[in-house]
């Protein structure tokens, strides 16, 4: 279907084909690495490496002297320009990490933090001298691992530190002791989640221009959040903030990785501002691996209680959380690990949990987010216990979630982890994915198929999604993360218009959702508006992509500036016609009266506005530019529902996991795009999946990442990757006009949990359950030698 | 140390001075600005860079530009010019199946070269692809629009 | 990463490359397909000083039929070889193993002969080539010799290749008709790089096995040609326990390699599971095919 085809009244809902798509198909993506500048210099960095060093004397007249060379820097040549900064937390004050600056000064704290920086003509004639610089190092103890951090008497990660604990925290909700004490069944499990790494396709790469005459900074950067990245750069360079732009032009994926703000990054900003000539870094492949922030590492150790009718009534959890050795800035390391407490068993009626949480610093890159943070482990955790409760009691697993879901579709309701629900659709959900994928035929394959020896799992995993998230989640931490959307609708003088938003879109679509939403509230063709995002200077102000945000809170800020344009054009035009507003429709860009016959466009009414405004019969025009903002103030976020399923073979022998099918409903409310939703949610259970079976940063416990390559590092291939069938309910959350929820992270947060059930539903007949993501082939076999039974008939 | 190439460009002859070193990705993007091939690994495993040498999709990051001389080259631009794969094209933004877009020009050099073989099934699919690597997607569009393109050349006269 | 400054010497036949072997330390290196070569380069992992790129010297080209095999030249690229009905009806193991290898891409720029200087432990063509026991003709300035495969590879990453050779062409003996052929390996995903995997040959009379060469490679330095499997013959009706036991007296022999994708001693156990399986669709091909023919 293309954009013509679907011209009607009714752009929201309609599977709209993407606006850039047409161009990136086409090779003509403008990526920052693609953006051309004269004069352009390129950076190297030399990286530690060692997980623990001092510093004691670093040489770099070998490299000034090199071919190219235009400047080889250390920390202390940046810092005449750049200020360190500190991850601070308002409410965790354990959370504190050391002060960083944009090199290493005086001691790296991790293999691949960046040391020094090369500056010369190519990339090439950099990496040539960055060979000639020595570095003289004194080795330190290193603390690669959470176990060893957390050990009495460890050294520190840093030795600004005093210990390595960076987070401490717990939480109880019910009487948790009473219910384990009177629990018909209890179950416990430990898991682990491996680290994991963003792998966007696109590295981090970042052009910095500096004009001294003018003293202003343009940053193009491939990242998130542009206005935090502008406030960042001008806070850390001393800038004022108006003589700071960033610009974020299409980004080749981001998923979290390109949120922070990371030192090499601010490095490249300063040296352009220190040698006022335009800088380019794009990391390599092999330097992503050691320098992107990371994520995932964790241990949880899991009870579950339930009663004999299989009534869920209390969970206990102990995490553990790998944080590395520095906090990100500017939003913390602590989401994964709380997220992991709060967000377990939200699907379900449960009154009592208990949850602690710690986290150490470590000599590995700093964790920071990944698409659904900490989310995942919470449903990986939830689900899996809920299907060992089940086994105990011989419930189905469908059965056991059918019986638990809380109910929230009337009134709002909170999980035991407090998490606010309200309008769900759970149970539909759960119907609805049973029908999707034939639940019963699946079941009735297995257990014929076990007597031949083939070994299949059915894995169900129910979530909640947090979406929509607003500025209760980092405003009281004192993060300087704007939770806010804007939009600044314009009506031109020539009848188009264009839609200016503070969001940022990395591939989800979100630009095409606004358009639609725009098109449709103002009746107009979807082809005459324009959008513009990410650049600081010609978009409003907020907070770019993150938490599933974009559609719901950036489409309510556009449908409200919508609503008002419209409001302004129709004033204008009745004014002009000598009717009453509420005579009149606007639809397909033309004014018609109460009889439907059309008296003027709106480009009619935008020349007249613009050009011949004395035409106007009214005191005062109304504005034909419209800013609308919009975060949710009542509610901490909107939670979205879903279910998902997979359905897998395991080769007992092998170790092998094949994953044959899978299936997802998602309630994301109103659907404004189902294209766009779709392959959010495909993307993000890919993502999942490649958690479960592939994904692992592997560390010496020396400290050193041993497959730091794309060769080494196991991401999701085509050929591995099952179809994946989707489904939506459609509840509109009451929390805006639009009634859209976030569906950007719905795949990623239920996908591993549903390969862990499936995985574990499979080895049943072992008597075996996984404990350790990613579940390699020898993981797979140590766990079934280890149940050590013969297959037996379940 | 330079070398003079010369080869033909998406349809038309083509010379140059390179330097040994460069890789063809890198010659593409920096040299003659062609930035619709993208670079994501430069050690021949992401298969952004793939393009079609003499018909062929290869690595570009896994060959010197100096090697490309007396060769046939064809990018995403060039692909794109000259229609060839414009049915492709379409199908794939039809059905989104690209989010961020870095990987598109190196899966459709890879989808080109499938297609001109014999019409493959689903399963062939997937396994042609198995050497480019999308983040975002989830490859089942990608899959979708490769396979739709299959059975609309089967049926076309 | 780039790749580090080297000199590039692009001679037109074979008589300038090997002078530009002469007196070679190591610094000087052939560039074929590059499909690894180029990787290490820009990650600077390698650092030669000179790259003799052979891709003109035409005489390096073509997959022919000898007396002797089906000679391959060191040009010879993976794709060639996977789509040649010579290879397909001559040498059939070479034909199921290159499926395996890498990705479309890779296979249509990557030569056979380039993995074989390689000689890279979970590469596929190297156990292949064991298999077959493959004559790889090795030829410096003035001199050229043949070396067997099985002579060839002698460690990891370690040949019988001295640093002023270069490999020319590798001859696979062409199968007879009462040849079985099993190929098999282990991978995380498609394509990648073998955990451990079987190259096997074995004569068949009926359904049974006999004069079996299994090739366990992968998990080992390089492709070990198993000395217990010499011994043993397959029984028609060689029964699943049967298999096993056979499975478990072959990969005795391995001294597998730990790394990431696992402790040795489960890819011993793996590589059991593998072969039970091979042998036993080898037999059954074995059997369809007898029960095929008139």
């Amino acid at each position: 279907m293309t954009a013509a085809d679907t011209k009607s009244d009714t752009m929201t809902g309609a599977p709209i084909p993407r606006r850039e798509a047409a161009r990136l198909v086409a090779g003509k993506g403008h990526y920052t690495d693609d953006i051309d500048v004269a004069g352009l210099l390129h950076v190297a960095f030399l990286r530690s490496p060692y997980p623990h060093a001092r510093i004691d004397r670093i040489d770099v007249a070998a490299a000034q002297d090199m071919p190219g060379v235009v400047a080889v820097l250390t920390a202390a040549d940046l810092a005449r320009v750049c200020a360190p900064w500190q991850t601070k937390l308002a409410l965790l004050p354990s959370h504190v990490s050391p002060l960083q600056s944009p090199l290493a000064d005086g001691e790296a704290c991790w293999q691949g933090e960046a040391v020094v920086a090369v500056v010369a003509a190519t990339r090439a004639l950099a990496e040539d001298a960055a060979e000639r610089v020595t570095i003289e190092w004194s080795e330190l103890p290193a603390i690669p691992d959470m176990t060893s951090a957390a050990a009495p008497g460890a050294p520190p990660v840093n030795s600004a530190m005093a210990n390595n604990l960076g987070l401490d925290h717990a939480i109880t909700t019910g009487d948790p002791d009473a219910a384990f004490r009177d629990a018909a069944v209890v179950v416990e499990h430990d898991f682990s989640f491996d680290r994991q790494t963003g792998v966007t396709l696109e590295p981090r790469v970042i052009l910095a221009e500096f004009d001294p005459r003018l003293g202003q900074l343009t940053v193009h950067h491939s990242h998130q959040v542009p206005h935090q990245m502008r406030d960042v750069f001008a806070a850390q360079l001393k800038l004022p903030l108006a003589k700071v732009r960033v610009v974020t032009p299409d980004v080749g994926g981001a998923f979290g990785l390109k949120i922070a703000a990371y030192p090499d990054e601010m490095a490249v900003a300063a040296i352009a501002v220190l040698l006022g000539r335009p800088v380019k870094f794009c990391a390599d492949r092999l330097e992503s691996f050691i320098s992107d922030n990371h994520a995932r590492e964790a241990t949880v150790k899991g009870r579950m209680a339930v009663d004999a009718e299989g009534k869920l009534l209390a969970m206990d959890l102990s995490v553990v959380s790998g944080f590395g050795a520095y906090s990100a800035y500017p939003r913390g390391s602590v989401g994964e690990a709380l997220q992991a407490v709060m967000m377990a068993a939200a699907p379900y009626r449960m009154k009592s949990l208990r949850g602690r949480v710690r986290g150490y610093f470590q000599n590995k890159p700093p964790s920071g987010v990944l698409r659904a943070v900490g989310q995942p482990i919470a449903t990986t955790v939830t689900e899996q216990l809920l299907d060992l409760a089940a086994q105990k009691l011989n419930l189905d697993p469908a059965e056991i979630r059918r019986r638990n879901y809380i109910d929230a579709a009337a009134v709002a309701a909170r999980s035991a982890g407090g998490v606010v629900l309200s309008e769900l659709s759970l149970e539909r959900c759960h119907d609805r994915l049973l029908k999707l994928m034939d639940y019963d035929a699946l079941r009735r394959d297995q257990q014929s198929l076990r007597k031949a020896g083939v070994y299949r799992g059915v894995g169900l995993a129910a979530f909640i999604e947090q979406t929509a998230v607003g500025p209760q989640l980092y405003g009281p931490q004192n993060v300087r993360a704007s939770a806010q959307e804007t939009c600044r609708l314009t009506l031109e003088p020539d009848g188009s218009l264009t839609c200016a938003s503070s969001i940022t879109d990395q591939g989800q679509g979100t630009r095409t959702a606004l358009t639609q939403i725009v098109a449709d509230e103002l009746g107009v063709d979807i082809d005459t508006v324009q959008i513009t995002t990410g650049d600081t200077q010609s978009t409003p102000f907020g907070g770019g992509a993150w938490a599933s945000r974009g559609a719901a809170l950036g489409g309510e800020a556009a449908l409200r500036a919508a609503r008002r344009l419209k409001q302004s054009v129709l004033t204008i035009a009745a004014s002009l016609l000598q009717a009453e507003t509420s005579a009149l429709r606007l639809s397909g860009g033309v004014i018609s009266n109460t009889a439907g016959l059309p008296q003027m466009t709106i480009a009619d009414i935008a020349a007249t506005a613009s050009f011949k405004a004395h035409l106007v019969p009214l005191g005062e025009l109304p504005p034909l530019e419209i800013t609308e903002s919009f975060a949710p103030r009542e509610l901490p976020y909107v939670a979205a529902n879903g279910i998902q399923a997979a359905y897998v073979e395991v080769d007992p022998e092998l170790g092998t996991i094949r994953v044959l099918g899978f299936w997802v409903v998602d309630d994301c409310g109103r659907v404004i795009n189902p294209l766009l939703v779709d392959e959010q949610i495909r993307g993000g259970v890919v993502q999942g999946i490649g958690a479960a079976l592939y994904e692992q940063c592997i560390y010496s416990t020396d400290g050193q990442l041993e497959n730091g390559s794309l060769a080494d590092y196991l991401v999701p291939m085509a050929g591995e990757m099952p179809d994946i069938f989707i489904a939506h309910m459609e509840t509109p959350t009451s929390a805006t006009t639009l009634g859209a929820r976030g569906v950007g992270e719905a795949g990623t947060v239920g996908a591993a949990a549903a390969l862990w059930t499936a995985v574990n539903d499979a080895l049943a007949p072992f008597g075996a359950v996984m404990t350790v993501q990613p579940f390699t082939p020898e993981r797979v076999l140590d766990r079934i030698a280890l149940a050590g039974t013969p297959p037996h008939d379940l | 140390m330079t070398e003079t190439i010369v080869f033909t460009l998406n349809g038309k002859p083509m010379m140059a001075d390179v330097d040994c070193r460069l890789h063809l990705a890198d010659f593409l993007r920096h040299t003659l600005k062609l930035t619709g091939t993208h670079v994501g690994c430069e050690h021949g495993v992401c298969g952004a860079c793939n393009i079609l040498v003499d018909g062929r999709s290869m690595r570009s990051c896994l060959m010197l530009a100096v090697q490309v001389d007396g060769a046939v080259i064809e990018t995403i631009e060039g692909l794109t010019e000259s229609g060839k794969i414009a049915d492709l094209q379409s199908e794939f933004v039809a059905r989104n199946a690209l989010q961020c877009g870095y990987c598109t020009p190196g899966v459709l050099a890879t989808a080109t070269e499938l297609l001109e073989q014999t019409a493959p099934t689903r399963e062939e699919i997937r396994d042609a692809l198995s050497g480019n690597y999308c983040r975002c997607t989830g490859y089942h569009a990608i899959v979708d629009a490769i396979e739709a393109v299959v059975k609309k050349r089967q049926a076309a006269p | 990463m780039k790749a580090p400054i080297f000199i590039y010497k692009r001679p037109a036949s074979l008589d300038e490359a090997l002078a530009l072997l002469v007196d070679n330390d190591g610094g000087t290196q052939v560039l074929a397909g590059g499909q690894s070569l180029l990787a290490t380069l820009n990650m600077r992992l390698s650092s030669p000083a000179i790259l003799v790129d052979i891709n003109r010297i035409t005489v390096l080209q073509g997959i022919e039929a000898r007396d002797d095999g089906i000679r391959l030249g060191a040009l010879v690229r993976h794709r060639e070889v996977l789509t040649s009905p010579l290879v397909a009806r001559d040498v059939p193991l070479l034909a199921m193993a290159l499926p395996y290898v890498a990705h479309m891409a890779v296979r249509n720029r990557g030569t056979t002969c380039g993995s074989l200087a390689l000689a890279d432990p979970s590469a596929e063509m190297p156990a292949v080539a064991v298999a077959l026991n493959a004559r790889i003709v090795l030829e410096k300035k003035g001199a050229r010799r043949s070396v067997t495969a099985r002579d060839f590879f002698q460690g990891l990453y370690q040949t019988a290749r001295d640093d002023d050779e270069m490999i020319t062409e590798v001859i696979f003996p062409k199968a007879d008709a009462d040849e079985a052929f099993g190929f098999t390996e282990l991978s995380r995903r498609h394509g990648d790089f073998a955990t451990v995997g079987l190259a096997i040959r074995a004569r068949k009379a009926g359904g049974a096995l006999n004069d079996l060469d299994v090739i366990i490679f992968g998990s080992e330095p390089c492709p070990l040609h198993s000395p217990a499997a010499a011994g043993i013959s397959i029984a028609s009706n060689a029964s699943d326990k049967d298999l096993t036991e056979i499975a478990a007296t072959i990969t005795a022999d391995m001294e597998p390699m730990d790394n990431h994708q696992g402790r040795g001693e489960t890819k011993r156990a793996q590589a059991a599971t593998l072969l039970r399986r091979t042998l036993k669709d080898m037999q059954q091909r074995a059997l369809a095919l007898e029960a095929a023919q008139p």
